[in-house]
């Protein structure tokens, strides 16, 4: 991988955040509403990415993480009455301490041990929350009322449920986590962790405490997670177990796949391209699933990279 | 009619692999969606659409699929008789995967992609409320056929209804008088570990009460459980009704268990046939169910004493006297529930009816039309039985069934009344704004 330049680097990025913005005003209305529902799960997927594309750590149980933020945020505004940024940081605040926890434990295993061990802790979460249904609503979930869902900035009252507010709020966090993402990854902590990706032995060799730079990996990580079961919440109204199953574990890989490993921009691809598969082929038949699956073999066979990752291997090589 | 910014036109495009790449594909691809075709001809020759929220794939395809029959039968019998305001009925089908994060998604292309009138047809409750907010943000009517009792608790919005099919907690209410007087009064409960089983777990006790009957033990049973026999020594001896509501793959297992637990020598069995929807009642290991009760909305098997509206109803749908495809014995339907979308559909008609209703611009009127409704008459268009319908709570009262399972079929033994299953209502939905 050749080095770009920081303008180079941050300008694509921008360049990305303003087409997004610039979206807004032409999509219609369902691809509008879609793609802010896309960009919160892009930011799951970035989230992902920054433990399995940076790290190599393949965890199967990121859903706990997200829902961790979808319920913080869902449960504090439904039963506590909180306000939105409140119940936001509140969700923050339950994935960061729930990968602090399940980091501490899990990164003492590595490689197939970490992925059943981080995939037995979701399970772990997701029956903890059907048990504990009189308070998350169990398998059916709970719908965040309408009237909890306004932002109060100061004087001004932002409706999270009006799809223009949705679709910029959307979009910010999207940018405020491709940005920082972005920055962490070209920093030297990001460097660190590339190298404990491509040979943990050498890194604590050269004297670098690994154990402390992945479970900081791993809790921000789990902290992008819950950024975006939290908006999920606020923005989209609904708080179910069926986020915290182990398929929500398994989508972020695939999007991180599809997309690119260890691509800032990758998860952001893959996610759009899974979600537009699904909703175009759905449309024609009900055997879908076999075309997504058809598209993913073609993936791999042109893309073994992911979009992202092979468009940086073939051409662009600057691509962080 | 074109897209008007031309964005998604494929001709327009230069569709090589190179712009692929840049990510247009998947814009493009959309030109040729099945949401982008229009309607151009004037508003009161185009069909009134109505958007299906179907069960097509996931845990819900089974009554997805029957679903899908009956409103097809319903939608061409209101067609054949002149449709809605003399305009023809359409249905545009998305499958949601019985899933709830997608069902919002089908919610949100129905209202803003196919310009659909209203969304119908949801069963799954998760799917129900999942789905519920963006119903409720896009002020599109949402009419469900769940029998769940999240539209009565008000927990939702006021663009949701539930018309055709009664909930849950009506159901099991009604069916307390007959249990205590005819089955016993000792019950022991087993359900399973999630909402569905919660409802039975918490309405069922006080119903029993109020009979003098009691609940004496309650076994929830783990989701991801595959063999019972551990939990059957927790049943207390004096148990003098077994109460199941066991549903998914499982129950066939459950059943041989309980029968090989009891032997000859069992207490009487009652249950919801939610267990045993679109299963053949007599598969093997359910000979154990033979003299058993359950619970019923309309009746799987032909019964003597069938309407002339209910046999035009089987017909119609295409089952024959035992419920199954006709042609194929082995397709057997979920009938005690797929009534459900025929009799909404006919509430939406009249509702739409009421209201004049020309267009997405009369969403609101439609809304308090149909809250408007009070009684639906047993006839061809509500074939299951009278209903009345509690406009504060958007949800209907009816009757329900309960069958013994005698000479492999299910014969009606008892038909409650509606007052049996009527409650409090616990909410307002009217007091929202629309």
């Amino acid at each position: 991988m050749s080095e770009a330049s920081p303008a180079k680097a941050y300008a694509l990025h921008l360049g990305v955040i303003a087409l997004l913005f610039a979206l807004s005003f032409v999509l219609p209305a369902y691809h509008h509403g879609l793609l802010a529902r896309i960009m919160v799960l892009a930011v799951f997927a970035m989230g992902y990415n920054m433990l399995f594309g940076y790290v190599g750590l393949l965890s199967l149980g990121h859903a706990m993480f997200f829902s961790a933020g979808l319920y913080g945020a869902g449960l504090t505004v439904y039963h506590f009455g909180w306000s939105v940024p409140a119940a936001f940081a509140a969700g923050l605040a339950c994935g960061a301490l729930l990968a602090l926890a399940i980091g501490l434990l899990a990164l003492r295993t590595s490689g197939v041990a970490f992925m059943i061990v981080t995939m037995m802790f979701a399970q772990v979460f997701y029956l903890v929350i059907l048990y504990f249904a009189a308070w998350t609503g169990g398998d059916q979930g709970l719908v965040v009322p309408q009237p909890a869902r306004i932002l109060v900035l100061g004087s001004a009252s932002l409706d999270l449920t009006n799809p223009t507010v949705r679709y910029m709020s959307a979009l910010a966090l999207f940018s405020i986590v491709l940005l920082v993402t972005l920055a962490i990854v070209r920093s030297r902590y990001g460097r660190v962790l590339v190298a404990i990706r491509e040979n943990e032995g050498r890194t604590k060799m050269l004297g670098y405490d690994t154990f402390s730079n992945k479970l900081a990996a791993v809790v921000v990580s789990g902290a992008i997670c819950a950024a975006s079961g939290a908006a999920y919440a606020l923005l989209f109204g609904y708080v179910g177990s069926s986020f915290a199953s182990v398929q929500y574990s398994i989508l972020p890989l695939l999007w991180v796949l599809l997309g690119g490993i260890a691509t800032t921009l990758g998860p952001l691809i893959g996610t759009l391209f899974m979600y537009y598969v699904v909703d175009v082929t759905s449309g024609y038949t009900s055997a879908y699933l076999l075309i997504v699956g058809i598209a993913l073999i073609l993936l791999v066979l042109f893309f073994p990279k992911g979009i992202l990752g092979t468009i940086r291997q073939r051409w662009l090589g600057w691509l962080p | 009619m074109t897209d008007k910014n031309g964005f998604f036109d494929l001709s327009k495009t230069s569709f090589t692999r190179r712009t692929a790449l840049k990510g247009l594909a998947a814009g493009a691809g959309l030109a040729v969606a099945p949401g982008f075709v229009r309607y151009s001809q004037a508003q009161s020759s185009a069909p009134i659409k109505i958007g299906f929220q179907s069960h097509r794939t996931g845990i819900g395809a089974a009554y997805g699929r029957w679903y899908e029959k009956t409103t097809a039968a319903a939608v061409k019998a209101i067609n054949d008789a002149g449709g809605i305001n003399g305009r023809p009925v359409e249905v545009i089908i998305e499958d949601d995967g019985t899933d709830p994060g997608r069902g919002a998604e089908v919610v949100g292309k129905f209202a803003t992609q196919h310009k659909t009138d209203i969304v119908y047809g949801t069963l799954f409750s998760h799917v129900v409320i999942g789905s519920a907010p963006a119903a409720g943000e896009a002020k599109i009517p949402y009419f469900v056929v769940s029998e769940g009792h999240h539209v009565a608790s008000t927990k939702l919005n006021r663009y949701v209804f539930q018309p055709g099919i009664t909930d849950v907690k009506s159901q099991i209410q009604s069916m307390a008088p007959w249990i205590a007087a005819n089955a016993g009064k000792k019950v022991t409960q087993i359900f399973p570990d999630f909402a569905f089983g919660y409802d039975h777990r918490d309405y069922l006790p006080p119903a029993l009460k109020a009979q003098g009957a009691e609940v004496i033990a309650q076994i929830a049973i783990p989701p991801t459980e595959s063999s019972f026999t551990k939990y059957f020594p927790q049943i207390p001896a004096e148990t003098e009704v077994i109460y199941h509501v066991m549903v998914g793959p499982a129950v066939l297992t459950f059943v041989k268990e309980l029968g090989e637990f009891y032997g000859s020598n069992r207490p009487q069995l009652f249950g919801f046939i939610d267990s045993l929807e679109a299963t053949d009642i007599n598969s093997p290991g359910l000979e154990f169910l033979d003299g058993s009760h359950f619970w019923e909305g309309s009746p799987r098997y032909a019964q003597p004493d069938d309407s002339p509206a209910q046999k035009a109803y089987r017909a119609a749908v295409g089952i024959d006297d035992n419920g199954a495809a006709v042609g194929d014995p082995k397709d057997v339907s979920t009938a005690a529930h797929m009534f459900g979308c025929w009799e909404t559909l006919y509430v939406v008609k009249k509702a739409m009816e009421d209201a004049g209703y020309k267009g997405p611009e009369d969403r609101t009127k439609l809304v308090e039309a149909t809250e408007a409704l009070t009684e639906f008459a047993e006839g061809p268009e509500h074939p299951q039985g009278p209903k009345t319908f509690n406009g504060k709570i958007h949800q209907c009262f009816g009757i329900q069934n309960i069958s013994k399972v005698e000479g492999g079929r299910l014969n009606v033994v008892h038909k409650t009344k509606i007052e049996d299953g009527l409650y409090e209502p616990e909410g307002d939905y009217t007091t929202q704004a629309l």
